[in-house]
C-alpha cells in the first residue's frame, strides 16, 4: 500500500494521526475490481444502502410510534394522517423492507451463479447468511408493531414455532412472550430488538466488506485475478456504475411508494389486533413464503420447524457441499441447468406458501420441499465429481496470465 | 544459547505444567459461573412479570347457552370455548377407539362427571396457536365435526381432541369448576 500524498493541509494532519484518508483512498481508490464486473454486482452496495435508508426512516417513525398494545395502532395511524410527511416516511420503511429483500435475494443468487461463495470467499458468505437471518428477525419483529390482525397472529405463529421444541419448548415461548400469549410485553421487546438489529446488521456488513477486501470480487467469468490489466480501480469506474444501478432503483422504489405502497402488504394489516379471532387466511409477508412453505410442507409439527430452519442452515455450509474447483456457473454446463431449476423451485415454494394447506398445493409443496433439499444435498456434491467443466480463459482480458497488455502485442 | 530458557525456569524453580493447568481451569470456571450468574436476572427480566403471573380467574353463566351452541369467553387473554354438546356429538366422542387417536385421551376425562354435554376447553390451536373456526353456526367445523384450525389444516372432534393436520395435541381443558348448574368458575 502506497500512502498518497494529500495537498490540503487539513487533510495530511488528520490522516497522519487518524489515517481515515488513506483507508479510503486504498478500499476504494487503489481497490483493484476486476474490470469485467456486470450489473448483477451492483446489488451489494444497493443493499448497504438501503440499510441507510431503512435506519433513517426507522428513527424518524420511531419519535411517533408508542410501543403499547393500546395505542400502537392508533400511533401508526397518526403518523399516517397527521405527522407533516408521516404518510411518506412509513411507505418508506414499509416497502423499504420488501425492496432490501428483493436486493438481497438478488444479491445471493448472484452468489450462486458465479460461485461467490467458493474458497477463498466461504466466511464472506457465510457471513452474508448471517445478515440474511438478522434481517429476517428485524423485519419479523418489524411487522408486529403496528399492531394489526396480521402483526399479532403473525407473531403468534412465529413464536410458537419455539413450542415445537421437546421439553424446554413451552418455557422458550412463555419466555419470549412474556406472559401466556403474544401481549403487551411482547410488543415491547419486539419494539426494543427491532431498534437494536439493524445496527447489529450493520456490524456485521462491515465483517462481510473486510472479507469481501481480502481477496477481492469474485467476476463472472470465475477466475482469480492475474495480472494488472484485469482490474481497473474501483473509483471512479464502479463508484458511478453504482450511482447509475441506484438511480435506476431509486425510480422504481419511489414509484411502488406513489402509486401502489400496499401492494407488498395485507388488507388485514390495517385491523387492529383481536386475539379473539384469527383471520381466515393468515399469510407472512411475501419474502417469507418460501420458507414458510416448507414449514407447511411436513405434515408434523416438530420436523416442519426444523426442516424450516434446516433451509436455511443448509445454506452455511454450501461452500463444502459444492465440490467443483468451477466459480461460474457459465463454464459449468450442467451446473448451470440446476440452477436455474433451483431458482425455479424457490420461486414455486414461494407460491405454494401464499396458497391455503389445502390439495394440491401440499403436495406440490412437499415435491419442492424434497427438491430444494436434493439441490444441496444430492445434486451439488454429486456434480463435483461428475460435471466437466468447459475450458475455462486464461485471465479476465484474455492472453497468457503473466504478460501486460503491452507486452502481449509484443509476443504476438 | 540452549540453556536460556532452561536458566529463566530454574530461577524461578521448575514450571509444574499440572499446576499450572489446574489454575488456569479454575480461573476460567470460576468466570464462567461469575458471567452466568450476571447474566441470568437479565434473562429472567424476560420471563412473565409478577403481575401478569397473578392468576385470573373468571365466571361464566351457563344459562344462556342452548344445546349444540358454543360460546368465547376471555381468559388470560386467550379464548375459552364452552360447548354445550348435543347427545350426537357426544355418542359420537365416545365412540371413537383409543388407537384412532394422534393424542389419545377418553372423552370422559375432558368433561366433568355427570356434566358430559359441557366441554370447555382453551380455544387455541396446539400447532402453532391459531383460533379454531366452529364456533358461529356458519363456521367449518372440520372433519369431526368439532373445531377446524384454518391456519394449517388441523381438524379437532367433537371432544376437542386432534384427529388430522400438523396439531400434536388435543385442545386443552383449562381448569375450572362447577359452582352450580349454570355457573362455572375458570381459573
Ligand atoms: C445487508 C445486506 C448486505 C449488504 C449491505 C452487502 C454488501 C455487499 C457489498 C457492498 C458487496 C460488494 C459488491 C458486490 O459484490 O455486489 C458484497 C459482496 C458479497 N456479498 Fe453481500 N451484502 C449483504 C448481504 C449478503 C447476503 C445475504 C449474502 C449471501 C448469503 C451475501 C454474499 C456476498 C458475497 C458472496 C459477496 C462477494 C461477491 C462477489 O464478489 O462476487 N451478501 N456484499
Ligand atoms: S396453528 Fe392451527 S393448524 Fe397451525
Amino acid at each position: 500500500m502506497s500512502n498518497p500524498e494529500f495537498s490540503n493541509p487539513i487533510v495530511k494532519w488528520v490522516d497522519y494521526r487518524l489515517p481515515i484518508f488513506s483507508m479510503m483512498h486504498h478500499e476504494l481508490h487503489e481497490y483493484p475490481t476486476p474490470k469485467n464486473l456486470n450489473y448483477w454486482w451492483n446489488f451489494g452496495s444497493l443493499a448497504g444502502i438501503v440499510l441507510g435508508i431503512m435506519i433513517v426512516s426507522g428513527i424518524v417513525l420511531a419519535m411517533n410510534y408508542t410501543a403499547h398494545i393500546d395505542y400502537a395502532f392508533d400511533s401508526v395511524e397518526r403518523i399516517m394522517r397527521d405527522v407533516n410527511f408521516g404518510w411518506l416516511i412509513r411507505y418508506i420503511h414499509m416497502n423499504g423492507a420488501s425492496f432490501f429483500f428483493i436486493v438481497v435475494y438478488i444479491h445471493m443468487f448472484r452468489g450462486l451463479y458465479y460461485g461467490s461463495y467458493k474458497a477463498p470467499r466461504e466466511i464472506l458468505w457465510i457471513l452474508g447468511v448471517v445478515i440474511m437471518l438478522l434481517m429476517m428477525a428485524t423485519a419479523f419483529m418489524g411487522y408486529v408493531l403496528p399492531w394489526g390482525q396480521m402483526s399479532f397472529w403473525g407473531a403468534t405463529v412465529i413464536t410458537n414455532l419455539f413450542s415445537a421444541l421437546p421439553i424446554i419448548g413451552e418455557y422458550i415461548v412463555t419466555w419470549l412472550w412474556g406472559g401466556f400469549g403474544v401481549d403487551n410485553p411482547t410488543l415491547n421487546r419486539f419494539f426494543s430488538l427491532h431498534y437494536l438489529l439493524p445496527f447489529a446488521i450493520a456490524g456485521v456488513v462491515i465483517l462481510h466488506l473486510a472479507a469481501l477486501h481480502q481477496h477481492g470480487s469474485n467476476n463472472p467469468l470465475g477466475i482469480d485475478i492475474k495480472k494488472k490489466g484485469d482490474t481497473i480501480p474501483f473509483h471512479p469506474y464502479y463508484t458511478i456504475k453504482d450511482l447509475f444501478g441506484l438511480g435506476v432503483f431509486l425510480t422504481i422504489f419511489v414509484a411502488v411508494i406513489a402509486y401502489a405502497p400496499n401492494y407488498m402488504g395485507h388488507p388485514d394489516n390495517y385491523i387492529p389486533a383481536n386475539p379473539l379471532v384469527t383471520p381466515s387466511h393468515i399469510v407472512p409477508e411475501w419474502y417469507f413464503l418460501p420458507f414458510y412453505a416448507i414449514l407447511r410442507a411436513v405434515p408434523d409439527k416438530l420436523f416442519g420447524v426444523l426442516a424450516m430452519f434446516a433451509a436455511i442452515a443448509v445454506l452455511f455450509v454450501l461452500p463444502w457441499l459444492d465440490r467443483s474447483p468451477i466459480r461460474s456457473a457459465k463454464f459449468r454446463p450442467v451446473y448451470f441447468i440446476f440452477f436455474w431449476v433451483f431458482l425455479a423451485d424457490c420461486i414455486l415454494l414461494g407460491y405454494c406458501g401464499a396458497m391455503p394447506a389445502e390439495p394440491p398445493w401440499v403436495l406440490i409443496s412437499q415435491l419442492a420441499t424434497a427438491y430444494y433439499f436434493a439441490h444441496f444435498l444430492v445434486i451439488l456434491p454429486i456434480l463435483g465429481l461428475y460435471e466437466r467443466p468447459v475450458d475455462l480463459p486464461l485471465s479476465i482480458s484474455g492472453g497468457s496470465p503473466d504478460d501486460d497488455a503491452p507486452a502481449a502485442q509484443a509476443a504476438e | 544459547m540452549p540453556d536460556t530458557a532452561h536458566e529463566t525456569n530454574d530461577s524461578h524453580g521448575d514450571v509444574d505444567e499440572g499446576r499450572r493447568d489446574f489454575l488456569y481451569m479454575a480461573t476460567g470456571a470460576m468466570g464462567a459461573v461469575g458471567a452466568a450468574a450476571a447474566v441470568w436476572p437479565f434473562i429472567d427480566s424476560m420471563n412473565p412479570a409478577a403481575d401478569t403471573l397473578a392468576l385470573s380467574s373468571i365466571e361464566v353463566s351457563l344459562a344462556p347457552i342452548e344445546e349444540g351452541q358454543s360460546v368465547t369467553f376471555k381468559w388470560r387473554g386467550k379464548p375459552v370455548f364452552v360447548r354445550r354438546r348435543t347427545a350426537a356429538e357426544i355418542a359420537e366422542a365416545r365412540a371413537v377407539p383409543m388407537d384412532d387417536l394422534i393424542d389419545p385421551e377418553a372423552d370422559d376425562e375432558r368433561v366433568k362427571d355427570g356434566k358430559d354435554e359441557w366441554l370447555v376447553l382453551v380455544g387455541v390451536c396446539t400447532h402453532l396457536g391459531c383460533i379454531p373456526l366452529g364456533q358461529k353456526a356458519g363456521d367449518a367445523k372440520g372433519e369431526y365435526g368439532g373445531w377446524f384450525c384454518p391456519c394449517h389444516g388441523s381438524h379437532y372432534d367433537t371432544s376437542g381432541r386432534i384427529r388430522k393436520g400438523p396439531a400434536p395435541l388435543n385442545l386443552p381443558v383449562p381448569p375450572y369448576e362447577f359452582l352450580s348448574d349454570t355457573q362455572i368458575k375458570i381459573g
